[in-house]
């Protein structure tokens, strides 16, 4: 029983944190074709949040509810600044969208590692986050619970913008046709700022998360980033149940991979699993029909 | 008068080759110390990998973010061979390594005992790039995934393979990657003049790659890789299959780079997952998009300038060399986006369009 249960739980909280990262990348990919490789800066941003927010809020109980969300603005805040600064001078060219923002992340690690230094900093975690629970006598950390718990709000509050509010409905406009959106009345400007924060704002949340079960680092944000698009890529564009499946399949699958061989093997045989996946399913696993030529 | 000028616009980028090649071949030994002129052997590593960068890339419109891994696969046939020459030289036909000794069970593991021969390892440097970008390449190009999704699966690749070389540390050395190297097949590694040989042999395969390169940009297949990426969907309607087309860039590209890597290893007697990675992979992307994708001399000038830059700013500013990495990314993307060795020809359109207008 333990040599199933114990990947798959620990796989699943890892596809939670891989999901939080993919959410905000599809998004802006879907959306504006933009590709950010600064995401996972983003990611270390909400960590430092974290680190930062326990400086100041030294009751470590209340200051993970503290961070969460100021990671979410301070991480939001610097996508928007991403934003205004460099992406909004080059839409349409998403491949250079990928190399401008290889530079930014390049630029954000160093500034980490000159302000924090290159060594991580301990995030201590909350009494209430410490212990495990029982599953079939696997002890499964409150931490990684909490991860999945986080996932899921975020998944939620995503799905719920994108639905009830104007905004959302804007949103959903500008993806399905962005022309023509802009012809109905609909400021694509405005709606891709509001995207660029709310989705570099999630992986600020994502952020405090690992930043919980790893603590902080400069490099945090590439470890995640590559299999955060591996995930954006397997669940196909601008679909959020793509992204959650991607999400969790990628997190479980290399679970179980590092268990039986090891976690580099495991890192090799999940691309080539993703390059086989693309096989099948070009496009990802869900994708918006469309009839334009590429 | 025309006809001249036709002449020198088809034979212009050549004389442009010749001149590299005089500037590399005669006067940089002339006047550079063996140890700058080492360096400069680097970066014309870097530079042939660049070519291929600028045809798949500049040309063929695939964004190659993993170019490391072919750097790599190159650089680690022609480092195991070293290895293993630098091993008999001292030990006997049956030597191995002294890492493998140092690691543990002093066994060689089978795969690397064809490296003992020189013949093979020349092989195995075009053979094995090319067979894995054309398996890689079939798969991706058929299905039809290009563009973001193409750039981050090959990124992904390059992650994967440096982990995997450090995971392997009993096989490949690990973090530490293959280093000390005494021999090149059978000429002395510590004699200069036998440096300056490396050295020449890496500056005339750059310019032959040019050449290459400059021929193929002039056939009909140059025109269709162009038409491909300007317009995918409209070759196929044409008749043609984008995917073969890709595909052959794809493997010239993956095979260019190998050979870059194989001169690097002895070059500068190391190779290390840092010299393949994802970062490795994208200084090589950096050379190219500075001095110009889709120029035939871009690529190579960009990733010499580069290569200067990185040498110069990490001995002058060590831990600020990142800052202007990242700095030139945004700055040559933004404002440069065919990189700066077009800026010439996007001035004089600018005033021939204000000329007529």
């Amino acid at each position: 029983m333990d040599a199933f249960t114990t990947p798959l739980l620990a796989g699943t909280a890892t596809g939670a944190l891989l999901l939080i990262a993919a959410l905000g990348l599809a998004l802006t990919f879907g959306q504006m074709g933009v590709i950010n490789m600064a995401h996972g800066e983003f990611l270390m941003a909400g960590a430092y949040t974290a680190y930062l927010t326990q400086q100041v809020v030294t009751n470590a109980d209340l200051s993970i509810l503290v961070a969460l969300p100021v990671a979410f603005v301070v991480a939001g805040l610097l996508g928007l600044l991403l934003e205004v600064a460099i992406i909004s001078w080059m839409y349409r060219r998403p491949l250079d969208t990928l190399l401008v923002t290889v530079g930014v992340s390049l630029l954000l690690q160093q500034l980490a590692k000159d302000v924090f230094g290159a060594q991580g900093d301990p995030v201590r975690t909350p009494g209430w986050l410490e212990g495990n629970v029982d599953v079939f006598g696997y002890h499964w950390p409150y931490r990684q619970m909490f991860t999945i718990l986080l996932a899921l709000l975020a998944l939620a509050g995503l799905g719920a913008l994108l639905k009830y509010t104007a905004y959302g409905r804007r949103i959903r406009a500008t993806v399905q046709n962005r022309d023509l959106a802009e012809t109905m009345g609909v400021s694509t400007r405005a709606v891709d700022r509001v995207t660029f924060f709310v989705g570099s704002g999630l992986a600020g949340i994502g952020g405090v998360a690992v930043a919980l079960i790893s603590g902080t680092n400069p490099n945090l944000g590439t470890t995640y980033i590559i299999s955060a698009f591996l995930v954006v890529v397997a669940g196909g564009l601008g679909q959020l149940r793509g992204t959650v499946i991607a999400a969790f399949a990628v997190g479980i699958v290399t679970a179980f991979l590092t268990d039986w061989l090891s976690s580099s093997m495991a890192q090799v045989l999940t691309f080539a699993l993703v390059v086989i996946f693309l096989q099948a399913r070009p496009q990802g696993l869900f994708t918006v029909r469309t009839r334009g030529l590429a | 008068m025309t006809v001249l000028l036709k002449h020198a616009r088809s034979w212009g980028p050549l004389l442009a080759i010749a001149v590299l090649a005089v500037v590399l071949l005669v006067v940089a030994p002339a006047v550079l110390s063996p140890f700058r002129l080492n360096n400069l052997g680097k970066y014309v590593c870097w530079a042939i990998a660049g070519v291929g960068i600028g045809l798949a890339w500049g040309r063929g419109g695939m964004l190659v973010m993993g170019q490391g891994v072919f750097f790599g696969l190159g650089g680690y046939a022609m480092a195991m061979h070293l290895k293993l020459e630098a091993a008999m030289a001292s030990g006997g036909p049956d030597a191995i390594p002294d890492f493998m000794v140092l690691y543990g069970d002093a066994t060689m593991p089978g795969w690397w005992e064809p490296f003992r021969s020189g013949a093979f390892t020349l092989f195995a440097i075009v053979a094995v790039p090319a067979v894995a970008a054309a398996i890689l390449g079939y798969a991706i190009f058929k299905r039809r995934v290009k563009g973001a999704y193409f750039a981050i699966l090959t990124q992904a690749l390059a992650v994967a393979f440096a982990t995997l070389l450090i995971a392997t540390i009993k096989q490949t050395g690990g973090f530490n990657g293959l280093n000390q190297f005494t021999q090149f097949f059978g000429y002395n590694l510590y004699d200069p003049v036998n440096k300056k040989m490396i050295y020449s042999i890496a500056a005339i395969v750059l310019i032959a790659c040019l050449v290459v390169v400059w021929q193929l940009y002039r056939s009909r297949f140059g025109e269709l890789l162009v038409a491909v990426r300007d317009g995918e969907e409209r070759v196929r309607f044409l008749g043609h299959d984008p995917a073969n087309i890709k595909l052959v860039a794809f493997v010239l590209a993956a095979v260019m780079a190998s050979i870059g890597g194989a001169l690097f290893a002895p070059i500068t007697g190391i190779i290390s997952p840092s010299d393949v990675d994802a970062t490795a992979s994208i200084l090589l992307i950096a050379g190219v998009a500075l001095g110009g994708r889709a120029l035939l001399l871009g690529p190579a000038l960009g990733a010499l300038a580069v290569g200067y830059g990185r040498t110069y700013l990490s001995e002058s500013f060590p831990d600020q060399w990142t800052y202007f990495l990242g700095l030139l990314f945004i700055v040559v993307i933004l404002f440069f986006p065919s990189g700066l060795g077009s800026v010439w020809s996007q001035v004089t359109s600018r005033l021939r369009k204000e000329g007529t207008a």
